[in-house]
């Protein structure tokens, strides 16, 4: 079991452990800690779902709030305007941001545009739309566009309407759904194919892999699971502003924790989004106790903590940790 | 359709006499892009780095120029000068200091590198200038010069041709001095630059710096042509890629050509649609040109 699975007994344990103590959180964690584990779930999911397209097949998308955006802006469309629920708006939504990212991903891989200049085209892209949905009048343009919000006394999952504890489970899945993707990706024909990619392009191609098509099917991947992340934000937050959505800081939050965690590897979005966000608060918290909450310097910290750990730690935080941990026998 | 509800109609000339105007406007502005742009390209071209804060060491001069302003009088166009010093000196700093390890790193490490340089300049700045919107008004705020139909504002004159100068003065740098063939160098063989016993590290402090002082230059002039905020870098360093890009990165001439180029498109769709889209019209030509001529207008074909 141990070989097939890849994993060590010690890291089974904790695994196990970890995930008891999540599904038991709400039993025991206040509304504000439980609000900081959804932010941590939702970031531990987007950033797996990016790691696929960068940390997988090696194409660095700095404009992924595209594919957040359009899923929530799709979602959310068809909940206010014609009463279609979160789910069945789910599938339009992946179909959008899959269908955009095999526009995207055509044109690049087509044309042959790679590197850090694929990098600066998401940019344009996500940067097109963050301008496009400014105008775009049917979901409230710049103004912003609002889902109904009422007092729920019960939670309604099929609407995706109800308390933290609702939000919390539906992440908590998602999140966990997404590392057992990502792991079955890896030891898939495909998962090979994209980390031969990763390593060598020109390779890949030589010994017969069609690369064209594998880093297709890498964009498309990873820009439907992103989309879900975007209902999930819709339908949470009840409110969605271009400027906020689709803007490159988005872009940025969202690829810093499997960078910070450990680019390629399945435990370090995990990681990067424990600690990002555990930082984050708790500058919060730090700062307001010393009476220095100036806006800004909390972003001043946050800034310096990420120079560190770029510096310090070239392959993120995972793969250090997991050695001295004795958690892994393999790279990941 | 556009101009006849904003504008009285006068006679067949007075919409083509608009166009004429903003389209000129739109040059000058895109020379004070280009140069701007022009600190990107060097950067890449020879350390072969992505300044991803590069249009945050822009609101740095922009906040230098405001503060010479408001404590001395001292006008942004002169103070270009000691503050491309300034620039030059923090730029040399940050790539002797923080960037030189991330030369050998992959591209995403050094892009996070920069990012976090890009967050602590922007909140650096918050917190030091609040969020306020600050500019200059100086005394030839309102001039203009009067030039047939023409009606040119006199800053942005002053500052086309100052950016035409310090372009033209780091042309001749890079191509008849010593160091900027040193340079040139680097850039065109690294290995073979170290074999001939030339101090890589310093030159690309040298050229960062240089970089840096483009941008510092810039800075000081796009005080005179817009309001500035702490939050206003991110924008324009995608402004910045977007030129290079369009140019041809590492071209010299591409990026200022890229600069006229996307000042004018810009100009003329903020005219022709709404101001507030003009940038999309920017990405669309960064899209096209990625597509179809992947290494700029005057890039070199590799």
């Amino acid at each position: 079991m141990t070989a097939r699975f890849g994993i060590e007994p010690r890291a089974a344990i904790a695994l196990a452990a970890l995930a008891a103590v999540l599904l038991a959180a709400p039993l025991f964690a206040s509304d504000y800690l439980l609000t900081v584990l959804i932010l941590i779930l939702y970031f531990a999911y987007a950033g797996q779902a990016w790691n696929i397209m960068f940390g997988f097949a090696g194409q660095l998308s700095l404009g992924h709030a595209l594919f957040v955006g359009l899923g929530a802006y799709m979602a959310a469309a068809l909940y206010v305007h014609f009463g279609i629920g979160p789910w069945i708006g789910l599938v339009a939504a992946v179909a959008i941001a899959a269908l955009c990212a095999a526009a995207i991903g055509f044109l690049a891989f087509r044309f042959g545009v790679a590197g850090v200049y694929f990098a600066i085209l998401t940019i344009a892209f996500a940067e097109f739309a963050r301008i496009g949905f400014d105008h775009f009048g049917w979901v409230g343009g710049s103004a912003g566009f609002f889902l109904p919000v009422a007092t729920y006394s019960r939670n309604d999952l099929w609407n995706l309407r109800g308390n933290p504890t609702l939000f919390y489970y539906v992440m908590l899945a998602l999140a966990a759904a997404a590392l057992l993707a990502c792991h079955a990706l890896l030891r898939s024909r495909m998962g090979y194919y994209w980390l031969a990619i990763r390593e060598d392009e020109q390779a890949a191609r030589a010994v017969g892999i069609n690369t064209f098509r594998c880093k297709l099917v890498a964009v498309v991947t990873s820009a439907g699971m992103t989309a879900v992340a975007g209902v999930f934000l819709a339908f949470y937050y009840n409110n969605l502003f271009p400027e906020q959505v689709f803007h490159i800081s988005r872009s940025i939050e969202l690829i810093l924790a499997p960078i910070i965690g450990g680019v390629g590897t399945l435990f370090g979005p995990i990681v990067g989004a424990v600690l990002l966000t555990g930082l984050a608060e708790g500058l919060t918290v730090a700062l307001t106790a010393f009476g220095l909450d100036v806006p800004g310097a909390k972003q001043v910290f946050y800034g310096v903590c990420l120079l560190v750990v770029v510096t310090l730690l070239p392959d993120g935080i995972w793969p250090p940790l997991a050695r001295a941990l004795r958690l892994t026998s393999r790279r990941d | 359709m556009a101009l006849t509800r904003t504008i009285p109609a006068t006679g067949s000339s007075v919409p083509a006499a608009i166009y004429l105007n903003v389209a000129v406007s739109g040059l000058l502005t895109g020379l004070v892009y280009g140069l701007m742009a022009l600190g990107l390209s060097v950067i890449f071209g020879v350390v072969r780095v992505v300044n991803f804060a590069h249009g945050e060491m822009m609101t740095i001069a922009m906040y230098l120029a405001i503060l010479l302003f408001a404590a001395f009088n001292l006008d942004p166009l002169v103070m270009m000068v000691p503050i491309a010093g300034v620039l030059f000196a923090f730029g040399y700093v940050i790539q002797a200091g923080l960037i030189s390890p991330f030369i050998n790193r992959p591209e995403h490490m050094q892009f996070m590198l920069l990012v976090a340089l890009a967050i602590i300049i922007v909140n650096v700045l918050l917190i030091i200038f609040g969020p306020d919107a600050r500019n200059v008004q100086t005394s030839y705020g309102f001039d203009s010069f009067a030039l047939g139909p023409l009606i040119i504002d006199a800053t942005k004159v002053y500052a086309g041709a100052a950016a035409i100068v310090v372009a033209a003065a780091l042309f001749c740098f890079f191509r008849y001095s010593r160091l900027g063939t040193a340079i040139r160098a680097c850039a065109d063989n690294y290995v073979g630059a170290l074999v001939v016993g030339l101090d890589v590290k310093r030159l690309y402090a040298l050229t960062f710096g240089l970089g840096a002082a483009c941008v510092g230059a810039a800075g000081s002039m796009m005080v005179l042509l817009i309001d500035v905020t702490p939050t206003l870098g991110p924008a324009y360093t995608l402004l910045a890629f977007v030129i290079v890009i369009t140019g041809g990165l590492g071209s010299m001439a591409g990026a200022l050509l890229g600069g006229l180029l996307i000042g004018f498109t810009e100009a003329l769709a903020g005219l022709l649609f709404t101001p507030s889209a003009k940038s999309m019209v920017a990405f669309a030509i960064l899209v096209l040109v990625l597509l179809f001529r992947p290494q700029g207008l005057l890039g070199r074909n590799t």
